[in-house]
């Protein structure tokens, strides 16, 4: 095929044309990504006077450090609740809309609602809910014998948190299920029906595999949702604590950072974290090309 | 095997849309009926309704003896044949075929063998293990009837099965279809716009127009002897020319036609019934001007604009005749070539 091609009179109207955008990539993420790689080589005194060159030592430290192996497993079990959780939920949710006909659109009007909702947002509203004084759940389950206090416990913190983040990532996969869903051609269920396949069947041994583009696509976009962009919902609701239960990658290196105030551990974490989303993309442009299964 | 009948059927959808508005028919066990018409006319929807893809608004649904009006469409026994084939894109063509099998509970081997007497029977065994994907359109159109014949149901549903190929594989799968009907004898209920393959396959034509049944009948009683105006233009290729009577000329007395059943005001005559030279029978004439010469090979299409018609007539002749545009011309037709009509009720007059 022909593509089309532009040609510009000079050399200068393509590159001024390119240039806001370099200008913004540049100043705004390859000169911080650079100067955290720079940063995570040195360490500063505790007065920021001196700068002194240590090489891998902020690394070496970190992977001794129990609290660092800590945050890893504790984000390892965050991202992994609440992609589960938010893609399962978002999954029935699909499915149920999908039936519908005249309904349909008001109701994916008002599931895509929390996406439009900032983190922090979304982590108040569920600090409130959770709230061990004055929360609506704690009050429900205090009826039931169970003592909710995600302030001293770390189970409870994690599942308060993993809640939040999961339930602002649902609009997002529903969406995503549902347009799955309709471009499955109707001809295909009502073939599976003639077959003898019951609608739970039929949604498992056909819905659910001709799904799994979108499924592979939106458990990597929500693994790396959780591990990058909750930091709102922790910072809102836990703070990391109790006693780190609840410290992901990502808050820990604004802790050690802006709280800590150890600059050159913060700065090698976050390159640790680059490291991971770039491995992530890789991954996921790998397989999405291949389409898996089908 | 078993005999479809249809009672007083019909669908609204919602608005008080009528798809389907009553339709009375008894398909016999083991006969092919093709239901034809044009897009619109509810063919497909009467075919979901039997297949129970649709429900039925009103009327009464028997497979065999058997009243199915709510029954789910895997308990009516019936198989389908979907215009766009709707195989299953993740499963290999083995597993297509199995997936009914497996979802009724057939045993491993029975299963097995099953298949594979399908896969020989269409002659795709070699391509048992690829997806459906890797197939040509004439190969998953195989695929697709094997499916439904693995699992040797009541009866067969095609909802346009051959519209998606070329013109050459359409023909070749439809004398494959018509082949394997007559081998298997499973009752078959066939759905089509195009009126040659309604021809072709049917041992019964059922002719529908908005939603209503217009002729029953074996292909060539239909081709005959057409009950309305309507079915007269839809079979048929080219169509039949409709005529005002005033336009034939009696050969010997020169006045116009007399002896036509009561009623009987235009008289259809079928594009090959019009000849330019005149028959040995006695015979009417009609006068008009070459519009168009269409040349097709073995025949040719004349378009004649006879006095103030709108349409133009279509005549079809073999060879190529000494003929010029813009030429007028007389054409021959034979007393029992004209169908006559009248135009109000649209109905054949006379018995």
């Amino acid at each position: 095929m022909q593509t089309k091609r532009m040609t510009f009179p000079g050399r200068f109207l393509p590159y001024a044309l390119l240039a806001p955008q370099v200008i913004i990539t540049l100043i705004f993420f390859i000169w911080p990504a650079g100067k955290a790689m720079y940063q995570s080589l040195l360490r500063e005194d505790a007065f920021g006077l001196r700068t002194t060159f240590v090489g891998l030592e902020n690394f070496a430290r970190l992977f001794r450090d129990g609290d660092y192996l800590n945050s890893l497993s504790v984000t390892a079990v965050f991202a992994v609740g609440t992609t589960l959780i938010s893609m399962s939920v978002a999954l029935l949710l699909a499915s149920t809309v999908n039936r519908m006909i005249r309904s349909r659109s008001t109701y994916t009007t008002l599931l895509v609602w929390p996406y439009a909702i900032a983190p922090a947002i979304a982590g108040v509203l569920w600090w409130f809910i959770f709230n061990p004084s004055i929360g609506i759940v704690p009050y429900l389950l205090d009826m039931v014998g169970y003592n909710w206090n995600h302030r001293t416990s770390g189970n409870d913190a994690m599942l308060l948190v993993v809640l939040a983040a999961a339930w602002k990532q649902i609009s997002y996969n529903f969406l995503f299920f549902l347009a799955g869903m309709q471009s499955i051609p109707q001809s295909l269920i009502e073939a599976a029906a003639i077959d003898g396949a019951s609608p739970m069947k039929r949604f498992w041994t056909i819905v659910f595999p001709l799904l799994t583009p979108t499924t592979f696509f939106l458990m990597v976009v929500n693994v790396v949702y959780a591990m990058f962009d909750t930091f709102g919902i922790i910072h809102a609701t836990t703070q990391g604590g109790p006693s780190q239960a609840t410290n992901t990658l990502v808050y820990k290196v604004y802790a050690d950072g802006f709280i800590g105030l150890n600059l050159g551990s913060s700065a090698a974490q976050s390159v640790i974290l680059m490291v991971i989303v770039i491995l992530l993309t890789v991954v996921q442009f790998r397989f999405i090309e291949r389409r898996v299964n089908y | 095997m078993a005999s479809i009948t249809l009672e007083r059927l019909k669908k609204t959808y919602s608005g008080n849309v009528d798809a389907v508005r009553g339709i009375d028919l008894a398909i016999e066990d083991g006969e092919f009926v093709v239901l034809v018409g044009p897009s619109g006319c509810g063919k497909s929807t009467l075919l979901r309704m039997v297949a129970g893809l649709e429900t039925i608004t009103d009327g009464t649904l028997k497979i065999g003896d058997k009243v199915v009006n709510h029954l789910e469409p895997a308990e009516r026994d019936i198989a389908m044949v979907f215009q766009n084939y709707a195989l299953y894109p993740h499963m290999t063509v083995y597993n297509n075929l199995a997936y009914g099998l497996k979802n009724r509970g057939f045993k491993k081997d029975d299963i097995e063998s099953r298949v594979n007497t399908a896969a020989k029977m269409l002659e795709i065994e070699d391509f048992l293990q690829r997806k459906p994907r890797q197939l040509s359109g004439g190969q998953r159109q195989r695929v697709a009837m094997g499916r439904a014949l693995v699992r040797e149901p009541a009866a067969f549903l095609f909802d346009e099965p051959l519209s998606n190929l070329d013109a050459k594989l359409r023909v070749q799968m439809r004398v494959e279809i018509k082949q394997l009907q007559r081998r298997l004898k499973t009752t078959s209920l066939y759905v089509t716009h195009d009126q040659l393959e309604a021809m072709t396959l049917g041992d019964r034509l059922v002719v529908l127009n908005a939603g209503e049944i217009e002729q029953v009948g074996t292909p060539m009683e239909i081709f005959a002897r057409p009950a309305t105006m309507f079915v007269a233009e839809f079979i048929g290729s080219p169509a039949m020319n409709m005529l005002p009577l005033e336009y034939l000329h009696d050969q010997k007395s020169g006045g116009v036609l007399t002896n036509l059943p009561e009623g009987t005001d235009t008289v259809g005559v079928r594009p090959d019934d019009m000849h330019l030279t005149p028959p040995d029978m006695p015979y009417l004439t009609i006068e008009g001007t070459l519009m168009l010469f269409e040349a097709a090979g073995a025949e040719s299409h004349l378009y004649v604009n006879l006095a103030s018609s709108e349409q133009p007539t279509v005549i079809r002749t073999a060879g190529q005749p000494p003929v010029r545009e813009g030429e007028t011309l007389r054409f021959y037709v034979t007393r029992d070539a004209l169908h006559p009509f009248n135009s109000t009720t649209r109905k054949r007059t006379g018995s």
